[in-house]
């Protein structure tokens, strides 16, 4: 008779578990140890690396402020970046919003005229050959040395700040878009060849979407260079800026601002990278 | 009276970086409206290379493809491909797939309402009307090669081209692939041209085949014509002697003409 009820009673207790447990402890703990595994060992590392700053720059004599003094010298900085007392005495906010929209205009710049090159030079084999090797050389030259050439034509800091960006930020984008383009499985070519779509309808429905993941590989390497070139550009121009910021900072012995500022730059560099990430993977689908 | 499709006197020749390379030389084919040919060969033998020269993709060097006394020199709706790697476009759904065929080919014939009836009618004949939103990567390997047919029947080709169609699909799923087609074909009597290397798909599904002889310089070397009354049952042919008897006259050909290098 045991033999009997046995799976029946094993079918019930399956049955009105559900009901009883809402939420399953073992999956809170599976969870909870999911989150530790991963937010725990980058805070080890973060606070181990300012304990040996901490250590090293204890010292009388040490060169830079330990982080306990950086936080105590730029509380102000920290807790009011929306000052404004004119002229370039703001608050850390309005500098940092100050380079984001340079960089905003000159990389929305390189993005278009990037990727508008990339899928002709991808495309058209006489267009590769011709400007090729003129790109080759271009990309290397570094964003600084661009400046002067963009301050003596545009006559204004703003605007050649903005073309030190473009410049420095178009090549990738063009050379990862051409990738792209001239990666189309050729499947995909004689589908348009079959359906006689036109150059036009070629670039729309296969080019442009065969492309994309090159395409943002290049953006996201364009938006880090651009970040990059603009902090240095603004320190030559001056004006308001994360740049100028340091550069005055450093005019004015204040250590610990720059240090502040440096945290900010690395933070906003970071997230431009993965915003650019995320909007590739919304737009791959 | 010319055929509805003819091939004459095409011959191919590609320039490598090793000199020339003689793919096809001579090749001959007339074929009816509504007929089923199959072509087989070895591999290498440049039976991708005529379907590619019907389709348009590729150049003749000499001779021409004539369809409906019309000279085929580039590609086009009316000789839709479906290719062995299905290459759907992974970004759009299936629908969407199949859409852009439609929208380009029935811009002018049809409405918006007609166009998105049709398309859903295309994915109801080859049973793929429950997967339409759903993306190429997200459904199986036979079910990617129905929607490529459906795309190519949504284009109401004058000759639908297959090339190695199911090559890439297991055996059960080949099996019901080929009889989906066959039950198509037969309801609409499209003109088709398919490649295969397979004995039996090209027994049960052509009127006539086409044997090519190995390359370079491939040309045709027999042509059988299988005379099965319809419908063909691929268990009731399997014990069919006229069935087998044509299954042995190709394999026959295929090892009577086999390339030296492939005896490995």
């Amino acid at each position: 008779m045991t033999m009997v009820t046995t799976p029946t009673q094993v079918k019930e207790a399956a049955v009105a578990a559900p009901l009883s447990r809402p939420i399953a402890p073992s999956e809170l703990k599976k969870k909870l140890r999911h989150v530790a595994a991963v937010t725990v060992p980058p805070l080890v590392g973060l606070i181990v690396l300012l304990g040996l700053w901490e250590l090293a720059c204890q010292q009388a004599g040490a060169m830079l402020p330990p982080p306990s003094k950086v936080l105590t010298d730029t509380k102000e900085l920290i807790l009011d970046p929306f000052f404004d007392n004119g002229g370039t005495d703001k608050g850390l906010f309005w500098h940092l919003a100050a380079s984001l929209k340079r960089v905003a205009m000159g990389f929305s710049l390189s993005a278009i005229i990037g990727i508008t090159l990339g899928m002709i030079i991808g495309q058209s084999k006489v267009a590769m050959r011709a400007l090729d090797p003129i790109f080759q050389v271009l990309r290397t030259v570094p964003p600084l040395a661009w400046l002067p050439i963009s301050l003596a034509a545009f006559k204004a800091a703003d605007p050649s700040a903005i073309f030190v960006i473009f410049i420095t930020s178009v090549w990738p984008i063009i050379l990862n878009t051409a990738v792209g383009v001239r990666n189309i499985p050729q499947d995909y070519r004689n589908v348009a060849a079959v359906l006689r779509l036109s150059p036009l309808e070629f670039f729309a429905k296969i080019a442009m979407p065969a492309s994309v993941p090159y395409i943002f590989t290049g953006l996201k390497i364009g938006i880090g260079l651009s970040w990059l070139a603009i902090v240095a550009a603004e320190m030559l121009i001056g004006g308001v800026g994360i740049g100028f910021f340091i550069w005055d900072a450093w005019n004015s012995s204040l250590m610990s601002e720059i240090i502040l500022a440096l945290v900010y730059v690395g933070l906003v560099g970071f997230a431009l990278d993965r915003l650019i990430t995320l909007i590739g993977k919304k737009v791959a689908g | 009276m010319n055929a509805y499709l003819s091939i004459d006197d095409v011959g191919i020749t590609f320039q490598t970086e090793k000199g020339s390379f003689r793919a096809l030389d001579h090749v001959n084919l007339k074929v009816e409206k509504g007929e089923f040919i199959s072509i087989i060969g070895h591999s290498g033998c440049g039976k991708s290379t005529i379907l590619n020269i019907v389709a348009g993709l590729l150049q003749a060097t000499e001779g021409g493809v004539l369809l409906e006394n019309r000279e085929v020199d580039s590609p086009g709706p009316d000789r839709a491909v479906v290719f062995q790697n299905h290459s759907l476009l992974p970004w759009l759904s299936v629908y969407d797939n199949i859409k852009l065929a439609v929208d380009k080919v029935h811009a002018k014939s049809k409405s918006k309402a007609e166009r998105h009836a049709w398309i859903m009618h295309n994915l109801q004949l080859v049973r793929m009307d429950h997967a339409k939103d759903k993306t190429p990567n997200e459904i199986s390997g036979g079910m990617k090669q129905r929607v490529g047919i459906a795309r190519a029947l949504a284009m109401e080709p004058k000759v639908l081209l297959l090339d190695e169609p199911f090559g890439a699909l297991d055996a059960l799923t080949r099996a019901h692939l080929q009889d989906s087609l066959l039950e198509i074909q037969r309801r609409l009597g499209n003109t088709v041209m398919m490649i295969t290397h397979d004995v039996d798909e090209a027994v049960l599904l052509s009127d006539r085949i086409v044997m090519m002889s190995n390359g370079p310089a491939a040309s045709i070397a027999q042509v059988l014509k299988v005379e099965l009354a319809h419908p063909r049952r691929r268990v009731e042919l399997a014990d069919d002697a006229q069935y087998n008897h044509y299954r042995a006259e190709v394999l026959r050909f295929l090892h009577g003409h086999a390339p030296a290098s492939a005896a490995a």
